[in-house]
């Protein structure tokens, strides 16, 4: 309350005097004030949306996962030299391993602390990819993707990649039963690569599986190499951020032309620094109470041997399904083994789930033609081809998480395992469809009913009794606000045929890929509801006013009763 | 396209009503309510710090083994103190920026994130001051050999990874060979047919893993133990002679319907043990693929290919189970060569 009469300036504080000099000094050669003002960046204005909240969900995990990975490296020795174990767990003790283990081991049990961050930085690890899934959803059913964005959004592709092989890197370095079962998988996924899949699979492990290198080279990958990526690519993705500024949600006074919020200091800086404290202590309560990868339940790894079960961290899970629900293809030409049962799954086809990402922003802007930017986010019911698009993904992307825990459901069910293997191979390619159909049409009912609430209001929970008996419940119009937001969109474009011939008569250049085009934006328009015109909202506005019919007015206060009949007013 | 856009925008139905008054919360216009967020939110930067101590209390005073409801004392009450004090500090901080903060929503111009003709047109004429001044397109013969030179740029760096691993030489030699013993692979001990009861299924190792040099060192240890084991494992398996249908050719390679499989799944390598003694079928645990045991490893399910190899048996003369040759076929996951290898076994044969 009244911050303006108390408004104090921090060089006449005891604090500024201070800190003027060696303010002072910095700016002598660093010239920031110059830059801070240029780019308003000490007040730049972030627009505020639960769902914005997504992606740094995501950079806090990282930061978390810098922060405790750090750590772990002053005891972690990754070497896969022969060790005798010798340390607090008895169980294992007198047990030939290797000083991965061993020393993983060693976290565990006899460094203080050290199961803790351990199981931090594996729950972080996961939090990490799936804030990461759950943005890009975000961005993706929003059109949050849309120009100027393109660019930022091929980065964040690139992000989750990296994340997707710095995950897999890490699960893979404790050298225990679980992560050896993982590194056999990556190492029967680079003998199916063809032609060239031998040599890879000898090199990358430094001759046969397992060698006694790859723990070594993922260590150096995932403490060095990919971090330094990631930190890269977060670095550009935050710059084209407050370049571009934030996407916000339509409504009044929020406009393509502008973004209304908070500023980034003092509102912004607190919220969002205050929100890595809230990620971190999050994820070390679960470190405190739920149990992460415990490895020394698994043993040091052996290859002729497997726990039952054995599963990957959850975000290879699509993958895995896929490898599961594969027919057993295998064919030789060439005098060549092709092994498409490992190679279609676990290397085309996250290559198209990523692909199709990647290209999405560009194929819809070739379909609809529009070549505007665009800094207001569409409700997801305002483009139903998109929205219908990405569910169908998602439910693809399930049908290949359910085939990766196509065993425990089984068992935890009492399910033919064969039976799961065939629904998924089998609804891999139907249930997306039929989700799309589904989702479409959600869309377009929402988009019926936002059109109904503008020309029709609201229901006001008021019910009249005509003179001759009838009942009917009383509609009024939805504030001019509301009426605003539901309206604040794009009209349909008018879909027109492209010319066959041009003006002189002759057949039109192009004019093949133009009918592809034509065709397309039929389709992605196909059943979208328009929002009402001018006139519409103009009759609609003559018949809620009219209160010839009604005995009492409402008054402007009235929103609607309450399910007790009460009226509810501002 | 714009024109239309614009009159598009004309015929908007319902008209920007503009950002609507702002609302004052509670804590702006009430002190009570004001003092009363103030002191919520000290409580909890305080809480905060008594935990942070409280940890540091913990980690000197717990005892590693001592446990609390069925957690790690330690673990627990580390993470608890910590995760707490980092969550009371980052509410406290959120809820200082939502309750006392000032929260007049501002409103800032966005501007195309495409620079100014001008912009572009000055940047233009310093790249082409720049590239006029190098000479770059007035001299073709330097430009040429420099990209010749570029591009074998990539010849060392890709020669240099030549040395991370040895050329592929296959996967189609184990340490199996005539003779050697089947051995238990828990104690290393030989097994006789009259240990195996119809339905058992044994893992086992060819007995060169258990045996040690005159020194009493093991004669394969670490890094080529682990490769050799992940080639080498096999299970024994006795099924009822007559529920077993011998591919041409193999009617002698088991003992009484003791029969001797590869271990590794030809899908992507997992060992294999889930045995199923009713059907016959051995499931990987890693990716379902099924094998039947008494149809020559035939692959009934699953995205496994080739059928498991199978090791032929015999009986050494102190009755002991021994192999007769390495396998005859290639031995786990399949590889681009896989063919040409399986060729060659073939024609030793």
């Amino acid at each position: 309350m009244s911050t303006v009469d108390e408004h104090t300036n921090i060089e006449d504080t005891a604090f500024g005097k201070k800190a003027a000099g060696p303010v002072g000094w910095l700016d002598d050669r660093l010239g920031l004030a110059g830059a801070s003002k240029r780019s308003h960046l000490l007040r730049k204005v972030f627009p505020e949306h639960w769902s914005f909240m997504l992606g740094e969900i995501a950079l806090w995990s990282f930061v978390v996962l810098l922060l405790t990975g750090t750590f772990l490296t002053f005891w972690f020795q990754p070497s896969m030299a022969e060790t005798t174990y010798n340390g607090s767990y008895t169980p294992l003790n007198g047990l030939e391993m290797s000083h991965a283990y061993a020393s993983t081991l060693d976290i565990s049990f006899d460094v203080r602390g050290g199961l803790l961050i351990r199981q931090i930085h594996h729950w972080a690890a996961a939090l990490f990819v799936a804030a990461m899934i759950v943005h890009m959803l975000r961005v993706m059913f929003t059109g949050a993707y849309r120009k100027p964005r393109e660019i930022n959004w091929l980065i964040g592709i690139g992000l989750m990649v990296l994340g997707l092989v710095e995950g897999f890197a890490g699960y893979s370095l404790p050298d225990d039963l679980l992560s050896g079962t993982g590194l056999r998988f990556v190492d029967g996924l680079l003998r199916s690569i063809p032609i060239v899949g031998s040599y890879l699979e000898y090199f990358i492990f430094g001759g046969e599986f397992p060698g006694d290198v790859i723990i070594p080279r993922l260590y150096m990958v995932h403490i060095l190499l990919i971090p330094a990526l990631l930190l890269a690519l977060i670095g550009a993705h935050m710059i084209l951020l407050v370049y571009h500024k934030h996407t916000q949600w339509g409504g009044p006074g929020r406009t393509e032309k502008n973004v209304v919020g908070y500023p980034m200091l003092p509102v912004y800086a607190a919220k969002a620094g205050g929100f890595f404290f809230v990620v971190f202590g999050f994820t070390a309560l679960m470190g405190a109470v739920l149990q992460i990868n415990p490895i020394w339940a698994y043993g040091p790894y052996n290859p002729s041997e497997v726990t039952a079960g054995s599963q990957p961290d959850w975000y290879m899970g699509f993958v895995e399904g896929a490898v599961r629900i594969m027919p057993n293809w295998e064919s030789t030409f060439f005098n060549y083994t092709w092994s498409w049962n490992v190679f279609i799954p676990a290397a085309i086809l996250p290559g198209l789930f990523l692909g199709v990402g990647a290209a999405w922003p560009f194929v819809e802007q070739w379909i609809t033609g529009d070549k505007r930017e665009h800094h207001l986010l569409e409700r997801p019911r305002n483009a139903p081809f998109r929205t219908a698009f990405i569910v169908a993904a998602m439910t693809a992307y399930g049908v290949l998480w359910i085939g990766g825990g196509n065993d425990i459901i089984a068992t935890k069910f009492h399910l033919s395992l064969n039976a799961i293997t065939w629904f998924c191979r089998i609804g891999l390619f139907v249930l997306p469809v039929v989700t799309f159909m589904i989702t479409k049409r959600i869309c377009i009912g929402l988009q019926r009913a936002d059109a109904n609430r503008i020309l029709h209001g609201y229901e006001t929970g008021v019910i009249e009794r005509s003179p001759d008996g009838g009942f009917t419940e009383r509609h009024a119009p939805l504030p001019v606000g509301s009426q605003y937001s539901l309206t604040n969109h794009d009209r349909l474009p008018v879909l027109e045929a492209p010319p066959e011939t041009d003006h002189n008569g002759v057949a039109a250049p192009h004019s093949r890929m133009a009918k592809l085009r034509a065709k397309a934006r039929e389709i992605y328009y196909d059943g979208s509801v328009d929002k009402p015109t001018v006139e519409d909202v103009h009759h609609a506005e003559e018949h809620l006013r009219d209160h010839d019919g009604h005995p009492v007015e409402l008054g402007d206060e009235f929103q609607g009763v309450s399910e007790t009949g009460v009226p509810r007013v501002h | 396209m714009s024109d239309e856009l614009d009159q598009l925008t004309d015929a908007e139905p319902v008209k920007d009503p503009g950002l609507p008054a702002h609302q004052h919360r509670p804590t702006d216009v009430d002190p009570a309510q004001e003092l009363r967020a103030e002191r919520q939110i000290t409580g909890m930067f305080t809480l905060a710090s008594l935990l942070l101590i409280g940890f540091c209390v913990a980690y000197v005073a717990i005892d590693k083994d001592q446990t609390f409801l069925g957690w790690s004392a330690m673990n627990f009450t580390l993470g608890a103190t910590l995760g707490g004090a980092l969550l009371l500090m980052g509410v406290g901080i959120i809820q200082w920026a939502k309750k006392l903060m000032g929260d007049d929503e501002m409103v800032e111009l966005r501007h195309p994130a495409a620079s100014t003709a001008e912009d572009r047109a000055a940047t233009l004429e310093d790249l082409n001051a720049g590239i006029n001044e190098s000479g770059f397109g007035r001299r073709p013969l330097i430009r040429r050999s420099l990209f010749l030179s570029m591009s074998f740029l990539a010849l060392p760096t890709v020669i240099m990874l030549r040395d991370m691993g040895p050329l592929p030489y296959g996967h189609k030699n184990t340490v199996w060979k005539k003779g050697m013993r089947v051995v238990n692979d828990v104690a290393g001990t030989p097994i006789k047919p009259s240990d195996l009861q119809v339905g058992q299924l044994v893992n086992a190792e060819p007995a060169i893993m258990y045996e040690k040099d005159k020194d009493g060192e093991a004669v394969l240890h670490g890094t080529e133990l682990l490769q050799e084991k992940s080639k080498a494992a096999v299970i024994v398996v006795r099924m009822k002679p007559e529920a077993i249908t011998p591919a041409k050719g193999r009617e002698n390679w088991g003992i009484d319907g003791i029969l001797c499989y590869s271990k590794i799944c030809t899908h992507v390598g997992c060992p294999i043990s889930l045995w199923e003694q009713q059907t016959h079928h051995l499931l990987c645990p890693c990716h379902q693929s099924t094998f039947d045991l008494a149809d020559n490893g035939k692959v009934v399910f699953g995205p496994a290919h080739r059928p498991l190899p199978q090791l032929p048996l015999a009986l050494d003369s102190e009755g002991y189970l021994i192999a007769v040759s390495d396998f005859p076929e290639v031995v786990g996951p399949s590889y681009p060569e896989l063919a040409r290898d399986q060729k060659r076994l073939d024609d030793k044969s």
